[in-house]
């Protein structure tokens, strides 16, 4: 009976060694090693360059301000949707889904022809006699993106640890005398942090090591550090390089998990994905 | 008498074509146990609800201590309330979730550390105050949703269904839990459930609800011995429920036979329901019974037999401690004062149920 299960985790482990694990110290080795295949630190320290320092700062900024108003925007959403009717929030959460299934570069460059300085928004501001907006390459635009893509991470993690809340839970606090806002920071918030930290990985993660956005919708003039690891492989062929840059990187990324792990136990705010 | 602590007036409330309350009117008095008994979906979580301030009545009044509280929200109301599953506060710890109304108040903290003890010991749960709800066992969390209401010191104390998810020992256990408390405390208790015998072993007052109305309200001896209509009869305990005619005042003819009873007034040769417990009747010799039948059937229940009886073109129910076998002639005998009469039943929800939820 074991063994029989154990067979059937076969093609996973086959999986996870060949396109996870493998991969992995692939990109370990190289960022640990020189061009001729020598262990050296160098390319680990690169990251310390005034110019990659600068990238991987603004990036952490980006990031960060992205993580922020998907927040701000994404937390009152999930509490319309938790007190609306099921009918209605399976109807805007499918709304909200609805985008994720088309392409990811095809949305981004859609921004790009909205956002053009002859774009659809400077040709609507034009029509309606209000000054054109320069947009596009700028870090705006970045975060626009960013916004844009990855709202969804954080509706529903924080959405389903707020559905997850009984009613009754809220009317004691009422019940026992707190007000509608001693309500929410003392029960409400503090229940769905769970999903709020989730969102918050699930959006600065991705957020943080984008190339795509950055290319698209920066035009080449703003550097983050996911373009950086990017150039290095693509155009300066240096994977030595690349891949220490991207260990440096993964060290946020395991961060941002340990967080994850620490306060989502249940993983309440992930089991939608 | 007691003064009138809570008054329901005319208390409507419906769900778009779905009516649940319809002209409720009910008082309940300072320091009384009184319980909303009632098959599901007949109004009493409603009714507490609408007194604790979780829904707004469509019309009538909710008045508290002679003022009208029905546009309150809950939090300004001198009340609290023992949900239905508890509902505590999960990410907090035990002294944490009974402390929590106190600190909204701001009371100082020697007063909460003195109160959370105080409360801990009062139901039994000395020394928690560190563990996390999810270490409790169910009956032991029904102790803190308690602990935590009562700490605030409510003139009136509603509980939803408290027991509802315990089991039977344990059940019973906290029903002399929750009466000691009372008494101890003396405040007033609204106590919702479906489980007539909780209803009967606690109350002061039982009100019966049907499909949003009052069916009879009464000290339980009254419910239980006198009910008012079919549906109370069936509800409460197991019940002959027999189509008679009330021949003249203290006689009624059931399946043809003349029945001496104790009951006047309802005019005479009117169709009326018969209510006799199943535990009023005696089984006599043949030649002693009013009507005479067969034993149908015969279960041994612990306390009692219940045994089946067909006689006169109908089953009756007889719980006994004397046993007659299974195909037995015997008689049967009723006293006057054991035989409840009842006007017909007037609106659906007063007849009695036919498949029975339980």
């Amino acid at each position: 009976m074991n063994n029989k299960k154990r067979f059937f985790a076969v093609p996973y482990v086959v999986w996870m060694t060949a396109f996870i694990i493998i991969p992995l110290l692939i990109v370990v080795y190289y960022g640990l090693t020189n061009v001729d295949g020598k262990f050296t630190m160098e390319n680990i320290l690169a990251m310390f360059t005034p110019i990659n320092m600068k990238a991987l700062v603004y990036s952490l900024l980006l990031s960060f301000i992205s993580t922020v108003i998907c927040l701000l925007l994404a937390y009152p959403l999930a509490m319309i949707l938790r007190n609306a009717d099921l009918k209605s929030s399976s109807f805007i959460i499918f709304i909200f889904i609805l985008p994720m299934w088309m392409n990811f570069l095809l949305r981004t460059i859609s921004w790009q022809t909205l956002l053009e300085n002859n774009g659809v928004l400077n040709t609507i501001l034009s029509a309606l006699h209000l000054p054109k907006q320069h947009i596009i390459n700028t870090p705006y635009a970045i975060v626009l993106g960013m916004v844009y893509n990855f709202l969804p991470f954080m509706v529903l993690p924080i959405y389903n640890t707020l559905v997850k809340i009984d009613d009754n839970v809220i009317n004691a606090a009422r019940d026992l005398g707190a007000n509608s806002y001693q309500t929410f920071s003392k029960i409400t918030w503090p229940l769905s942090l769970p999903g709020v930290i989730s969102g918050i990985t699930m959006v600065f993660v991705p957020s943080l090591t984008t190339f795509v956005i950055s290319d698209l919708l920066g035009g080449g003039k703003v550097h983050l550090i996911g373009n950086v690891i990017e150039q290095e492989f693509k155009f300066k062929y240096d994977w030595n390089m690349g891949s220490g840059l991207s260990l440096v990187l993964m060290v946020f990324v395991l961060i941002s998990m340990a967080f994850v792990t620490k306060y989502d136990k249940d993983m309440e705010g992930t089991n939608v994905w | 008498m007691a003064n009138k602590l809570v008054d329901l007036q005319n208390i409507s409330k419906a769900y778009g074509d779905n009516v649940i309350l319809d002209d409720l009117n009910l008082y309940i008095k300072e320091n009384e146990f009184l319980t909303l008994l009632g098959p599901s979906g007949c109004g009493k979580t409603t009714t507490l609800r609408i007194i604790g301030g979780f829904e707004t009545p469509d019309s009538g009044k909710v008045i508290f201590e002679g003022k009208d509280i029905s546009k309150l929200p809950p939090n300004e109301r001198q009340l609290n309330t023992v949900f239905q599953k508890y509902a505590l506060f999960t990410h907090m710890t035990i002294a944490e979730n009974i402390a929590f109304g106190l600190k909204i108040k701001n009371k100082s903290r020697q007063y909460i550390k003195d109160k959370i003890e105080y409360a801990l010991k009062l139901v039994n749960l000395k020394g928690f105050e560190n563990r996390s709800v999810d270490s409790l066992s169910g009956g032991q969390q029904q102790r803190i949703a308690i602990a935590r209401a009562i700490v605030n010191e409510p003139k009136l104390l509603l509980l939803d269904e408290p027991l509802g998810a315990l089991d039977l020992k344990l059940r019973q256990d906290m029903q002399y839990e929750l009466i000691r408390l009372k008494n101890e405390l003396g405040i007033t208790f609204i106590y919702v459930t479906h489980d007539q015998e909780e209803a009967l072993t606690m109350s002061d007052t039982i009100v019966v609800m049907n499909q949003g109305y009052i069916q009879q309200i009464g000290s339980p001896e009254d419910i239980y011995n006198e009910p008012q209509n079919a549906f109370v009869a069936d509800f409460i305990g197991e019940s002959n429920i027999i189509d008679g005619i009330f021949v003249q005042d203290e006689v009624v003819e059931i399946c043809g036979k003349k029945f001496a009873c104790v009951d006047k007034g309802f005019g005479n040769n009117t169709p009326v329901d018969v209510v006799i417990r199943p535990e009023d009747i005696d089984l006599v010799d043949p030649k002693e019974g009013t009507i005479t039948g067969i034993v149908k059937s015969l279960l041994f229940k612990g306390v009692h037999y219940e045994m089946e009886v067909e006689a006169n073109g109908r089953d009756w129910l007889v719980h006994s401690t004397d046993l007659s076998p299974v195909g037995a002639m015997v008689g049967i005998k009723v006293d006057p004062y054991d035989i409840q009469i009842m006007k017909k039943p007037e609106s659906e929800d007063e007849e009695a149920v036919v498949n029975d939820e339980q």
